[in-house]
């Protein structure tokens, strides 16, 4: 008797929830995505004893996965369309040998620029964002005009640019980078207190306005639309969400004496008890930026619309007058030029280019994507889950390694993470009946 | 009157197989053809051939009396083409809206997608349609066969087809779901659209259609006028791929 009571109560109770998340409208794999990292960062946090979740541990986790994160946004787009790209971590050290040497050797060699020019930062990062797309669009051209298997080009295209980049820079590390270039890798660039706040707040609000104009949008039009009260959560959710970040990163103190030496470098000295805050990394509003773009380019545009329609049904595409060949140029120039992107955060956070910058990049930004729930039979990913993904992935290695657990070990667990992901997320679709 | 769409002396061949041979059939405005012939007849190839999926090694085709040439779907959609292909050409990964607008997107002054008109538009479209239509935001695959249909024809009917392909329409539907194909083409066929369908059902065609044309191993073995021949002549026709002796 009573079991069957606690059943019904079980399914009433599930039903109640299915009922919130859809009275929401929140996806329930991004739910369950945010469930698991939540529940990484807690189990890290007790197992040092709350040394994992310390504003500085924050601010170095986001930092340190910037450069995998802007590189699996623009696998979403690949893998949805039901290719494959293994040379993104070659791609990104050709791009960041292109940018290393422009500013060091070919721009004030060539173009007469002294070493310190301000324009030779924006010109070395233009140049490596032209190698980028360029060598993204002829690898897409490959797959898609000459149907060779993207699987093959992007395997050959490991070799050939890792390779590329070492040609370029003759096999020398190259260093250390332009100042302002810099300031785009992390702890040497950030906005400060101040424009920290200045920056969360204008994200809050502009949350807040994507969320009113929808729905005023769908009023218009007579759809249903969330109950006031579920829109005012939601829209707390955001607020609160987005300005504890920025909260936490601002709780980020300079040490003592990198200010002092900074005064000091001014000829100035610091005043008695002077504070200064790191507050957001230019590379993490980096990473927003391309994870706002993307996010438009896949909801908004009608690239992003064929991208999912040629994922799902490449016939069906092709009937519907989409020029699918064309497409996979144009998915492999974004994969392109983000690498190029992700190339300027990582050497810029290392403050030099060496040769093996990105080894290994391709198969966590592979693995980012399908964690964040990529199908690799195509048509379904989201950015979102390829940049929850990537945080997941990095919040696991750095946890391993700050509880003291051996490198071999780290990558058995990460590995094994991947497969269970993608577990997960098969019998989540198998229930479902979604996708 | 010259008739709304021809194709004359049509032929394709897939590597050794001629799929198509010298076929030359025509259709009227207001008309409903119907292709007959057992699998591997050609059909599916003939009629990919005027909605711009497969080009032609030879043959023409007319619309208005006027050569044209069909390159591409794309082609085909500006001579006001639809077609409802066999395999259902829907990506099932996205909802309906998405697939009944796919290549045509609405969008809004700034160049964005505008889901929302092109939601509200699928609403209007299936209340006319098929009113039990109600999964409008679920990816497609989420729906009966009926309802997808439903959203392949509506995707033909909205763009104001005026000759529209319907490749076996109603194989995967159950008996409700075929009568109620089978009422549009009438409604549509009212409109003064002309109209090619291919089905396996020779009863139901002889119903729907005013003509049949017939082919066999992708030749024509002929075209009737339903009234002029009774459904053992047309059986025999798709047989023996002989046109059947003159009615005694
Ligand atoms: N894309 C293709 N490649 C090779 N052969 C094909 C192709 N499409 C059709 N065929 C061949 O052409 C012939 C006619 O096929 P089809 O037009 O589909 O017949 P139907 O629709 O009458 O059943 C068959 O022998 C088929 O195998
Ligand atoms: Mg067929």
């Amino acid at each position: 008797m009573s079991t069957t009571d606690t059943e019904k109560d079980a399914g009433t109770r599930a039903r109640r929830r299915a009922r919130l998340t859809d009275t929401l409208e929140i996806d329930t794999r991004l739910l369950g995505m945010i469930g698991a990292f939540v529940a990484v960062l807690v189990v890290f946090n007790i197992l040092t004893d709350g040394r994992f979740l310390t504003p500085r541990n924050i601010f170095n986790l986001t930092i340190q996965t910037v450069s995998v994160a802007i590189m699996a946004t623009g696998m979403v787009f690949v893998i949805v369309t039901r290719h494959i790209d293994l040379s993104v971590g070659a791609l990104l050290a050709t791009c960041s040998a292109v940018m290393a040497m422009m500013q060091t050797a070919w721009l004030p060699q060539y173009l007469g620029l002294p070493l310190g020019h301000p324009m030779i930062p924006w010109l070395a990062i233009l140049a490596g964002i032209i190698a980028g797309g360029l060598i993204g669009a002829f690898q897409g051209w490959l797959t898609g005009y000459m149907m060779i298997p993207a699987f093959i080009v992007t395997l050959g295209g490991l070799l050939v640019w890792r390779n590329t980049g070492w040609y370029l820079t003759t096999g020398q590390t190259i260093g250390p980078l332009d100042p302002t270039f810099q300031m785009f890798g992390g702890i040497n660039g950030t906005l400060g207190a101040f424009w920290s706040w200045v920056v969360g707040i204008a994200g809050t609000l502009a949350a807040l306005a994507v969320l009113w104009n929808s729905r005023r949008d769908k009023q218009r039009h007579g759809f249903m639309v969330k109950p006031i009260w579920a829109e005012v959560a939601l829209g707390a959710i955001i607020a609160v969400a987005i300005l504890g970040f920025i909260a936490i990163l601002n709780a980020y103190q300079v040490p003592e004496g990198r200010l002092r030496r900074e005064f000091e470098a001014r000829g100035e000295v610091m005043p008695e008890g002077y504070t200064e805050a790191y507050g957001l990394p230019i590379s993490v509003l980096l990473l927003i930026v391309v994870a706002v773009v993307m996010t438009v380019i896949a909801r908004k545009t009608r690239l992003g619309r064929y991208i999912f329609a040629t994922g799902g049904n490449p016939q069906a595409a092709e009937l519907s007058g989409i020029n699918t060949r064309l497409l996979t140029v144009k998915v492999f120039t974004i994969m392109g030029v983000l690498c190029a992107i992700s190339a300027l955060v990582a050497s810029a956070r290392l403050t030099n280019h060496s040769n093996d910058i990105g080894t290994l990049d391709e198969l966590r930004v592979i693995a980012a994507a399908v964690i964040g729930g990529t199908a690799l039979a195509g048509g379904i990913g989201t950015i979102y889950g390829a940049i929850l993904g990537a945080l997941i992935m990095q919040s696991l290695q750095s946890g391993m390694a700050m509880v003291g657990v051996d490198a071999p070990l780290q990558n058995i667990v990460v590995g094994s993470v991947l497969v269970l992901a993608v577990l997960i997320d098969i019998i989540y679709r198998h229930r479902t009946g979604k996708g | 009157m010259t008739p709304l769409v021809e194709m004359r002396n049509i032929s394709i061949a897939f590597g050794g197989v001629q799929a198509v041979d010298d076929v030359s059939i025509d259709l009227h405005a207001g008309e409903v053809v119907g292709l007959l012939g057992h699998n591997g007849a050609g059909k599916s190839t003939l009629i990919k051939i005027l909605s711009g999926a497969y080009k032609a090694d030879s043959g023409e085709i007319l619309i208005d009396g006027k050569r044209v040439e069909i390159n591409s779907p794309r082609d085909a959609r500006a001579h006001n083409i639809e077609t409802i292909h066999q395999t259902l050409a829907l990506a099932d990964n996205l909802p309906a809206p998405a697939n009944l607008f796919l290549g045509r997107e609405l969008r809004t002054m700034f160049g964005f997608l505008d889901d929302s008109r092109m939601e509200s538009e699928t609403r209007k479209i299936m209340a006319r349609l098929n009113p039990n239509f109600k999964k409008v935001a679920e990816p497609v695959s989420a729906l009966s066969g009926g309802q997808r249909q439903s959203v392949a024809i509506a995707r033909a009917v909205y763009f104001n087809a005026r000759i529209l392909i319907m490749d076996e329409p109603t194989a995967a539907l159950g008996v409700h779901e075929t009568k109620m194909v089978a009422d549009l083409i009438m409604e549509l066929k009212a409109q003064g659209l002309g109209i090619f369908l291919i089905s396996h059902d020779t009863r139901e065609m002889m119903s729907l259609c005013d003509r049949v044309s017939v082919m066999k191993n992708g030749q024509l073995v002929g075209t009737e006028r339903v009234e002029d021949v009774s459904e053992d002549d047309i059986l025999s026709m798709i047989i023996l791929g002989k046109k059947a002796p003159e009615a005694v």
